[in-house]
């Protein structure tokens, strides 16, 4: 099953390393990693999404607590949660593709943010499903290049992750 | 992280990178560090010259440091101190890292560095220490600045000593020492770190529900492990064991922690361990398990694990338990209050209805357990039993050391089959006594750990039991044994081959010893230690053994290194052997019987 889990880390030299050293190490999978400092700047603030049964998830849990720099570890995906992912992409937009383009990025209320003569550069916000679906949509022979940023996310309510 | 309280007096000394560093170590009562020098540690090794309350002993190889750091950390329970160089000093000592790492031993392991304006420009002797040693340490540092040095040795201690104890690397770029610019220098009394604190109390509503299951328990068996012995949790332990007279087995690491000689004790568990402990664990209905995590070695398939017991785990690191084995009832906390806990709540319970226990239940179990050991137990009369002529059993030797010595020595040992004899034959009686490499298994840990052992303990009676191939990969040491004059006691059982190795190549490979044997190249082990200065003593038949080990740790070489080179039976298994793939009661029992 497929989780997000929320780390709050010390903001320091090392400490992503760690993180990312240990999913090498218990040959965990990383699927997408997202981290920048919080709004205390001595704080940072990652968020992961991996796969694995309770089982592997509770080790994965444990071992990023055991972490010295880790002040917490919540698993989002265990209760209600808002995700957002970024993604850019850059689609061949010759012709008849040019309005075609443009209305999909409008049914998923992407952005265009940058036009040449042949290609679009479109901006989609969303969970990763939606994300998907975009590129599904546009098909992949048009699509010249895509960045996505990783899921980030937090709980809803007033839950919150902090010192 | 937070800054750690700064001591609040009014003379502050002015001292360089170097000298807070070595003042630092010192504030933390540290008598020894172990280590070899070079470059980038230049100028701490010249804090070092310039003061004597820290004893430097210098080694011959960078792992050796690093085990005897750890043999002194085993025997004490101080953490152990040592200290190399950048680039090959600081990956000489990986091993040893690891080595301390698996079996939980506070360390502290300080690295020279190249200056911070070399690092990232491959420069001489500059390896990334912070990045290779990341996945066999608690913790590491990298020193910034200078000022910070002091705050980063105490967060250390306190990291590589609280909690699930562990190593902690301090990589100290050159230019951070240099003795030519001085800063104040404070101790810092405590250290807060927010995101840092281990357990101290295991949680009263999962003591209660523990309590119950004891208490319900026909057929229980304690399974305690080495985080008896780092939580400093033996003499409880042994407390409730003997409160409720539940059978007790104990793990590689954790011999020691409940008196070997002691009725109830059932000996190891595992791989090579008992038939009665482990028969008596894979029939049990419940298995207390106190500082153990159900290690590969001890489980055999975890699938088949002891099918009818239901698990109370207690242990400071929350990540050990339900990793391999699912925990009924999960205490996390250290060993000490937690039992503590326990057994006035047992107490408690018991005084107000001592019926409580099925006492009929236990003494039927500890009767069937008796049986299983008559039946198929250790044979500890090998040595009576001898025959003279007949090539000497590896199992009479540590038989004998064991009544030479009185069962008071600290052994420590090597990996391989001499290893399990040690293990199996040794009684240990108390705890630290007993000082091995059981999570990483490294070969060339005994000498190095015994010297350790012998500088923390000089009056202590120290035996290094080995095998001749392992004892080559730090033989070297012998030289660092004649400058400081450390008298630790070799008994090596020379099988002339890897002999676990070739155990393995007999039960699985149809005999085929590859690269298992030396063919004759054997050094001659006498005009060796001979060489270094010290006492060898060479037994090829029975009658002489009991004389030569009386010789060796006679009154008269008291103060001599001896190194006893015993001719054992190159045929000789270890057994009982775990059948790989089957359950705890799969046991080989010798070349021709299975359980
Ligand atoms: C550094 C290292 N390399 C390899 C091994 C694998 N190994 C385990 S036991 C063993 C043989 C040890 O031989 P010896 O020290 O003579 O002990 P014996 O088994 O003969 O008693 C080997 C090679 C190891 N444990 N450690
Ligand atoms: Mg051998």
């Amino acid at each position: 099953m497929r989780r997000i889990i929320s780390v709050l880390l010390e903001n320091e030299a090392g400490a992503l390393s760690r993180v990312v050293g240990l999913f090498a190490q218990r040959n965990y999978n990383i699927e997408t990693l997202t981290v920048a400092p919080t709004e205390d700047p001595t704080l940072s603030r990652l968020t992961l999404t991996t796969v694995g049964d309770d089982r592997k998830i509770e080790q994965i849990t444990k071992h990023l607590n055991k972490l010295i720099e880790v002040i917490k570890v919540v698993d989002l995906s265990e209760g209600e949660h808002v995700e957002r992912e970024l993604m850019l992409v850059k689609v061949k937009a010759v012709g008849a593709q040019r309005a075609e383009v443009k209305r999909t990025a409008d049914i998923f209320r992407a952005q265009v943010v940058d036009v040449t003569g042949s290609a679009y550069t479109v901006q989609v916000t969303g969970s990763s499903d939606k994300l998907d679906a975009f590129i599904r949509a546009i098909g992949e022979l048009s699509i010249l290049e895509v960045v996505r940023s990783g899921v980030s996310g937090l709980s809803r309510g007033e839950k919150v992750v902090s010192l | 992280m937070n800054q750690p309280n700064l001591k609040k007096e009014t003379i502050v000394e002015r001292l360089s990178g170097g000298d807070m560093l070595i003042r630092a170590l010192q504030d933390e009562g540290v008598d020894f560090i172990f280590g070899y020098p070079g470059g980038a540690a230049l100028h701490i090794y010249d804090a070092i010259f310039k003061q004597q309350r820290v004893q430097h002993i210098l080694v011959r190889h960078e792992q050796a440091a690093t085990h005897m750091a750890d043999g002194y950390a085993r025997a004490t329970g101080r953490p152990g101190v040592a200290l190399v160089t950048s680039g090959p000093g600081a990956t000489n000592a990986i091993t040893g890292i690891a080595t301390a790492f698996m079996d939980s031993i506070p360390m502290i392991v300080i690295s020279g560095q190249v200056a911070n304006d070399l690092i990232g420009t491959d420069s001489f002797q500059e390896t990334d220490m912070v990045g290779i040693s990341r996945p066999v340490v608690k913790h590491s540092f990298m020193v910034k600045s200078a000022a910070e040095i002091p705050s980063v040795v105490k967060k250390a201690f306190y990291i590589a000593t609280t909690g699930r104890p562990g190593p902690v690397v301090i990589d100290v770029p050159k230019d951070t020492t240099d003795p030519s610019v001085l800063f104040d220098y404070v101790y810092p009394e405590t250290v807060k770190m927010r995101s840092y604190s281990p357990a101290t109390r295991g949680h009263s509503g999962q003591i209660r529900k523990a309590v119950d299951l004891l208490l319900a328990a026909k057929r229980p068996v304690v399974y305690a492990g080495g985080g008896v012995i780092q939580g400093e949790a033996c003499e409880v332990l042994t407390e409730l064991t003997r409160f409720l007279d539940f059978p007790i087995t104990n793990t590689l690491m954790g011999l020691g922690c409940y008196p070997a000689t002691d009725p109830l004790f059932l000996g190891m568990l595992g791989m090579h361990g008992t038939f009665e402990a482990n028969m008596a664990m894979h029939h049990s209905d419940l298995i207390l398990a106190v500082g153990a995590r159900f290690d590969d070695r001890v489980t055999n398939d975890p699938e088949k694990f002891c099918p009818g017991a239901r698990v109370i785990h207690i242990d400071v690191d929350p990540a050990s338990i339900s990793k391999i084995i699912e925990a009924e009832v999960p205490i996390v906390g250290p060993a000490e209050p937690v039992l503590r806990d326990m057994l006035a709540l047992l107490r408690e319970r018991l005084a107000a209805a001592p019926d409580l226990l099925d006492r009929a239940a236990h003494q039927q179990w500890r009767e069937q357990i008796a049986g299983w050991r008559r039946q198929h137990g250790l044979d500890h009369h090998q040595l009576e039993r001898a025959v003279p002529g007949v090539v000497i059993k590896p199992q009479a030797v540590v038989q004998c050391l064991y009544q030479v010595t009185d069962g008071e020595a600290y052994v420590t040992s090597d990996v391989g089959q001499h290893q399990m004899f040690a293990a199996q034959y040794y009684h240990f009686d108390a705890p630290r006594r007993w000082i091995n490499s059981g999570g990483l298994g490294t070969m060339g840990f005994g000498l190095p750990s015994a010297m350790g052992v012998k500088l923390a303990l000089p009056d202590a009676v120290v035996a290094c039991v080995t095998g001749e191939g392992s004892i080559q990969m730090n033989i070297q040491e012998l030289s660092t044994c004649a400058q400081y004059g450390l008298a630790v006691k070799v008994v090596n059982l020379n099988n002339q081959a890897l002999g676990m190795v070739k155990q393995w190549q007999d039960m699985q490979y149809g005999g085929r010893h590859s690269h298992s044997t030396y063919q004759d190249s054997l050094p001659d082990f006498l005009r060796l230690v001979e060489a270094y200065g010290h006492v060898g003593i060479r037994v090829d038949e029975v009658g002489d053994l009991e004389p030569a080990m009386r010789e060796a740790f006679s009154e008269k070489l008291k103060d001599r290194l001896v190194f006893l080179d015993v001719a054992v039976d190159p045929d000789e298994h270890v057994y009982p052997m775990a059948i790989k793939g089957g359950s705890m009661c799969d046991m080989f029992l010798s070349r021709t019987e299975q359980s």
